[in-house]
């Protein structure tokens, strides 16, 4: 498989887990890591992609989908945690089922210093706020572990978030126009 | 249906004005309210199940509404909301006017105060006009209520509007007292769907 076919391959796989899981709602503020499955996610029939400018709009949406009986997933990148946490508490109150998907930054081989502080805080901050992480380093370990994440979080009304290690997405440079691994 | 009165400042009375709004309600209508006053005003002009209440997350209530509205295209989801809370979540004014969902109404009581907090008064106070502001979100109906006559016309209004709709009614900075919803967030949950989905929690 090439590098490319490779990249794209794990990212499928997160978009057939969300058709296998029923997932109707996917709310998102834009990572180029999760370039692909956000336009795939648009061009799916059945699942509507909720573009939000911030990602605590995201959670609320989420919690009103389930409101109103569909399934959500929130994609993000490491940086958007930060500004979850308030909002965090309404899924954890009402016992919203929230599955996350967050490309990090500011680990392997990061160029961006200001990335840093939120990207090495990302698992500390969910885990105070009560959400169950799950971190993916290669892409063999993607498939199953996005299942998992959904399944738990749709079964046990609780919040869950699979981690996506910059080691996997690919790291982004400037020179190459910011989108790293990801040109497609 | 109890008549909209006015506060001796001339503004509209808030619990008299969200009483006659949702009077005589059907289970076409879902409402998720604000934290604060919305909530009181919403529960003391009668509870319900398909009325979801914040009791915190602020800034979520027209986010949640959209989501809502999103999965129940058939029904008709208000966000009844205040001036306070739609600042700090004017993103999810945004997204809510761009995602265009017809059966999305946002209703902001705009008394520019922060009532829960001591009364310090809002941007609405200084300058700040969402009625305009939801024109540049993309909301395709918009009203700018002042008077009690204005504020009657919404009960109609909400039931046949096409959304994203949003209207702003300025209303008296004199609070109404508090009248306590539930604020088990999980029963709300589930009471909630129980109404509109017949499902039971398991």
């Amino acid at each position: 498989m090439t590098d490319q076919a490779q990249a794209d391959a794990w990212r499928d796989a997160i978009f057939d887990a969300f058709q296998d899981a029923g997932i109707a709602q996917v709310a998102y503020v834009p990572d180029a890591g999760h370039k692909r499955l956000i336009e795939r996610t648009h061009a799916a029939n059945g699942m509507r992609a909720m573009s939000v400018a911030t990602e605590e709009d995201a959670v609320a949406c989420l919690a009103g989908a389930w409101l109103g009986g569909q399934k959500g997933a929130l994609l993000m990148q490491s940086s958007g945690v930060g500004n979850t946490i308030n909002m965090l508490s309404l899924a954890k109150t009402c016992q919203f089922p929230l599955p996350m998907f967050i490309t990090m930054r500011g680990e392997w081989g990061e160029f961006n210093s200001w990335q840093m502080q939120m990207g090495e805080t990302t698992q500390a901050h969910l885990e105070l706020s009560g959400v169950k992480c799950y971190r993916c380093e290669t892409p063999e370990d993607v498939a199953e572990t996005v299942r998992v994440a959904i399944d738990q979080a749709y079964n046990g009304n609780c919040q869950t978030a699979v981690l996506l290690a910059q080691k996997l997405v690919g790291t982004k440079k400037f020179s190459d126009g910011g989108l790293g691994d990801n040109k497609k | 249906m109890s008549t909209i009165e006015t506060k001796p400042d001339g503004l509209i009375d808030r619990r008299t004005f969200v009483d006659h709004l949702v009077a005589n309600r059907s289970d076409d209508l879902c409402i998720v309210a604000g934290l604060g006053s919305p909530c009181y005003d919403l529960k003391a002009a009668g509870d319900h199940p398909l009325n979801f209440y914040l009791y915190g997350a602020m800034g979520g209530a027209v986010p949640m509404a959209m989501g809502l509205a999103a999965a129940q295209p058939e029904k008709r989801v208000m966000a009844l909301t205040g001036d306070g809370e739609v600042l700090m979540g004017l993103t999810g004014l945004a997204a809510a006017g761009a995602e265009g969902l017809e059966n999305l109404i946002v209703i902001v009581l705009d008394n520019e105060r922060y009532g829960e907090t001591g009364q310090q008064t809002t941007h609405t106070a200084r300058g700040v006009n969402l009625a305009q502001t939801a024109i540049g979100l993309g909301y395709r109906a918009i009203r700018d209520i002042k008077t009690p006559d204005e504020a009657a016309e919404l009960h109609d209004w909400i039931k046949t509007v096409q959304g994203p709709a949003c209207a702003v009614v300025k209303i008296s900075a004199e609070a109404a007292g508090m009248a306590l919803p539930p604020q088990d967030g999980v029963y709300l949950k589930h009471r909630f769907r129980e109404r509109l989905l017949g499902v039971q929690p398991r």
